[in-house]
């Protein structure tokens, strides 16, 4: 019959997928640790690999943009995951409000991060900071300093690039606006910046400084470090559209610049607890913290770890002192503001 | 699985009208059942996590986001849908119907955009067309402006640059679903209509068009559930659309709850339009008869200006959806590894991708050809019902899609952990999630509805006749599914098998979520790189998607119009002249 070949085909392909799959690391072992990760591995894989090589404790990761947190509830008591990693504080309060995280007790890691990065119950801890500060055109802004506040005033009428008021990142500034000035003062600021916008958001940040330098807006909101992929990436367009831009620290008028953090919760059933601990106290470390802002340019969470000159080159960060939990608590009402003001429309 | 295959020796009792054959067939209705209950059972966990929603999202929807996302969905919806439905009718007729330079290459080609990921194809085209791109670069230096500002361009990034792209991209399933009824199609039917005196164009409209509805239809609907569905590249393009507004829902305002109610509520509109579809055309049969290859009257030769018109028609959405963006990712790729060399370990994606859509097609495609079938002989309600339940996970964003997933999947873990616990005292811990097998049950949840709608239009095209002869020359039912209906069946099961393989290659949310630790396939690769913002570094996985996919839709091609064998051709032409 004509068909058996297929069916032979088909056959094989079966047995090879089970073959292919029962070939992969399924649970875990006592010399490994798991992490499940918001955040795109490749940057931090060499501060694991160093790791690795400390201590001989295998790190396996996963990695996806959304679910991981519900992935871990419904994986209940037998989740193979010790470890989460997030790139935004809501993500982790999203994690540790759904129930799958346990408290980490640290004298290291209290000792070396700042009070206001960590979680006073030690459900989260920050690894990084990263600032949302404005990009603006070299050739056509002259303003040394900003206000977030000001974003909404009418002399950028049809100047600011910024991406999906529903980012995380946007979110989360965007909550720390109504932590500071309650929600109904905040919708008229959105109002404003929404006025202001060259262009409807899409994107991500670095769109904001590609369209700088089409002279498309004078003035994008954006993460710090994204300042330092572009200009020192290897990508030659990037390189221009970094360049095209100046970056300003804005901060609150009452307040410092609005910093977001990268951040890892424990497992609440996590399998290797203790690999998990020595991973948490070795991503601090000098070595790894000089990873995260010589690969990735984000601010190192502990004070005393030196900064490279890109890093520096972004002027000082006065990081505002409001708590992240406020941040994070206030981000619903954030995104609710969004679609009411029609921010992405 | 082979319920209805091993269907009992009673119903050859039964050797009245081919539809009463199954009807009592209890082994065809559990069967389904069966499949029915495993495939929804993720979409049932949905609803179970919409039911359990504390908060009520409903009013902020009604309120705020419907009024914008609905305007932005249904124009999306309307614009894609037009768009494939057009580009596919046209294309589909022309190269089956007609002859003119390049015509056995569009056959084949005019498939490839199938092969390309729709986010993919909306990061290039925001390279290609934005402010950088090559082509507003010349347009600058061509009129001397220096600054985007000094002149007006579409901009790609808006809702009609959404309706191009996913357009350009989706309409292959409207082409060949329609291109495999227009070979079918037996010429007479169209020598009637030009006898009666129809013109060529009348002929099209009124006859060929309307017979091949339900196959339209089910292309159409196929490209529209994915442009519903679609959050990576609406949300790149900026368009507001419901998934979008589902994924804020649960992902900004912490309401999975709200989020899967939204889901549940625009998968029952999906289900309305289906439904609706088919109450449209319920009292109409189109299953007639094939045609036999000198039954399909010679194809029109086209000269002068209608050629290169119809050259034009198929070489425009070829190259707008396929050779311009396959084109960008290969200069990308040809410059990374220049750059790099090439890394070995991008052969291990390969294999994972293969691996997964592989099994997930093979899987599909039987469970679609059993539930097609189950359907074709036993035409109870329930059993409709049920058949179309199995397509509702096609219908939903991956993401949640994904959630649901793992609801039945983690149950499941849970009950062979706890037996192997009691049995063996041995725990085997998460065994499914912990390995590839949550992903391929995923792609087999998403993607069934397009093997079951591809079968069932093969099976639309085989007269029961064909069936009862062979029963009544002595064939068992097995003999008679064997030597009749799977041959007869073959270009739609291929069809069917390789729309899966080609889709589960491309699908992204679902494979992240679900995989086990530190896997890849060429599509989580390609996201990577795109989330660290370098989406150009992932061009040679992109490519590979795009290759990995190429081959199959070159085969695709050649099936899904090949020949019947002669003793087929026979049988049907008997078949055809009883009617």
């Amino acid at each position: 019959m004509v068909f058996t070949g297929r069916l032979v085909l088909a056959r094989i392909l079966c047995a090879a997928g089970l073959a292919a799959l029962a070939a992969e690391p399924t649970l875990a072992q006592s010399n490994e640790v798991n992490i499940y990760t918001y955040r795109e591995p490749g940057l931090i894989k060499p501060a694991l690999e160093a790791f690795t090589k400390a201590t001989g404790i295998k790190v396996n990761t996963l990695f996806a943009a959304d679910g991981l947190a519900e992935r871990m509830r419904s994986e209940g008591s037998n989740s193979p995951a010790d470890l989460l990693i997030a790139v935004d504080i809501g993500r982790l309060q999203q994690a540790i409000d759904l129930g799958v995280t346990q408290p980490v007790k640290s004298e290291a890691l209290d000792k070396a991060i700042p009070a206001q990065f960590r979680d006073p119950q030690g459900q989260w801890y920050a690894l990084t900071l990263r600032s949302r500060i404005a990009y603006v055109a070299k050739d056509r802004v002259t303003d040394e300093a900003l206000t977030y506040e000001g974003l909404a005033d009418a002399r950028w009428r049809g100047k600011i690039c910024i991406r999906s008021g529903q980012h995380a990142y946007n979110t989360s500034l965007i909550a720390a606006f109504i932590a500071r000035h309650g929600e109904a003062k905040t919708e008229t600021w959105l109002r404003g910046v929404k006025a202001n916008q060259a262009r409807k958001p899409s994107g991500g940040d670095r769109e904001g400084a590609r369209d700088i330098l089409a002279g498309a807006c004078d003035l994008a909101i954006g993460n710090s470090y994204y300042v330092g992929l572009m200009r020192n990436g290897k990508d030659e367009d990037q390189r221009k559209w970094g360049n095209a831009i100046r970056t300003i620290n804005p901060t609150f008028e009452d307040g410092g610049t609005h910093v977001n953090i990268s951040g890892i919760v424990m497992a609440r059933y996590a399998p290797n607890r203790a690999n998990a601990q020595r991973l948490m106290e070795f991503l601090i470390s000098d070595g790894a913290q000089h990873v995260f802002s010589d690969l990735n340019y984000e601010y190192p969470v502990v004070n005393e770890a030196p900064l490279p000159d890109t890093v520096k080159s972004f002027g000082t960060l006065r990081p505002d002192t409001l708590p992240l939990n406020e941040v994070a608590r206030n981000r619903k009402a954030a995104s609710v503001l969004v679609d009411k003001v029609g921010f992405d429309n | 699985m082979t319920a209805s295959a091993t269907a009992p020796p009673t119903a050859r009792r039964t050797a009245s009208p081919s539809g009463a054959l199954f009807r009592h067939d209890r082994f065809a209705v559990v069967g389904t059942a069966l499949v029915a209950a495993i495939i929804a059972a993720p979409v049932a966990a949905l609803f179970a996590i919409a039911a359990s929603g504390q908060d009520n999202v409903w009013p902020h929807i009604f309120g705020v986001v419907l009024p914008n996302a609905l305007l932005d969905t249904a124009a999306l919806l309307l614009g894609v849908g037009l768009v494939v439905t057009v580009v596919g009718v046209v294309t589909a007729w022309l190269v089956a119907t007609c002859r003119f330079p390049g015509r056995s290459l569009f056959d084949w080609a005019l498939l490839l955009p199938l092969a390309m990921p729709t986010y993919i194809v909306a990061y290039c085209y925001v390279e290609i067309l934005d402010a950088f791109g090559p082509v507003q670069s010349a347009y600058r230096h061509l009129f001397g402006f220096v600054s985007r500002r000094d002149y007006a361009f579409p901009e790609i990034r808006s809702l009609y640059g959404a309706i191009f792209v996913m357009g350009m991209v989706l309409y292959p399933y409207v082409y060949l679903c329609a291109r495999a009824v227009f070979f079918m199609q037996s010429a007479a039917v169209l020598d009637v209509a030009r006898t009666l005196g129809a013109s060529r164009t009348a002929a099209f409209f009124r006859v060929a068009i309307p017979l091949a509805r339900p196959a339209i239809a089910v292309g159409v609907a196929l490209a529209l559930m994915e442009t519903l569905n679609d959050i990576g590249a609406s949300e790149y393009l900026g368009v507001q659309s419901l998934s979008v507004a589902v994924y804020a829902t649960w992902v900004n305002r912490g309401s999975l709850a709200g989020a899967a109610q939204i889901a549940c509520v625009m998968l029952l509109v999906v289900v309305a339009l289906i439904l609706l579809e088919r109450f449209g055309r319920r009292q109409q049969r189109y299953s007639g008869s094939a045609a036999r290859p000198h039954d399909r009257g010679s194809p029109v030769q086209l000269a002068g200006i209608k050629a290169w018109g119809a050259v034009a028609a198929c070489l425009l959405p070829l190259a707008l959806g396929f050779l311009v963006p396959a084109g960008f990712l290969l200069r990308e790729a040809a410059g990374l590894i220049a750059r790099n060399g090439f890394d070995p370990e991008f052969l291990v994606f390969v294999r994972h991708s293969m691996t997964l859509a592989g099994s997930a097609a093979v899987i599909a495609c039987a469970l679609g050809f059993l539930l097609a079938h189950a359907e074709q002989h036993a035409r109870g309600r329930a059993l409709g019902v049920m058949v179309r339940l199995t397509g509702l996970g096609y219908a939903l964003p991956g993401t949640v899609l994904a959630i649901g997933t793992m609801v039945p999947l983690v149950a499941l873990d849970a009950a062979i952990d706890a037996a192997t616990r009691s049995l063996f005292g041995l725990s085997t811990g998460l065994l499914i999630m912990g390995s590839g097998a949550a992903v391929i049950y995923a792609y087999v949840v998403r993607f069934l509805a397009v093997a079951t709608g591809t079968v069932e239009t093969g099976f639309h095209k085989i007269s029961p006749h064909l069936e009862m002869a062979a029963r009544t020359l002595g064939r068992t039912r097995i003999g008679a599914l064997a030597t009749i209906e799977l041959p007869l069946l073959r270009p739609a099961v291929a069809t069917a098998a390789l729309l899966v393989f080609v889709d589960a290659m491309k699908e992204l949310p679902a494979t992240l979520l679900l995989r086990p630790f530190d896997f890849e396939t060429l599509s989580t690769s390609v996201y990577g790189y795109a989330a660290r913002g370098s989406f150009e570094q992932g061009a040679v996985a992109a490519l590979a998607i795009v290759v990995a996919a190429f081959l199959p839709v070159l085969w695709l091609a050649r099936t899904s119009r090949i020949p019947l064998p002669r003793e087929m051709v026979a049988l049907t032409s008997w078949e055809g002249a009883s009617h």
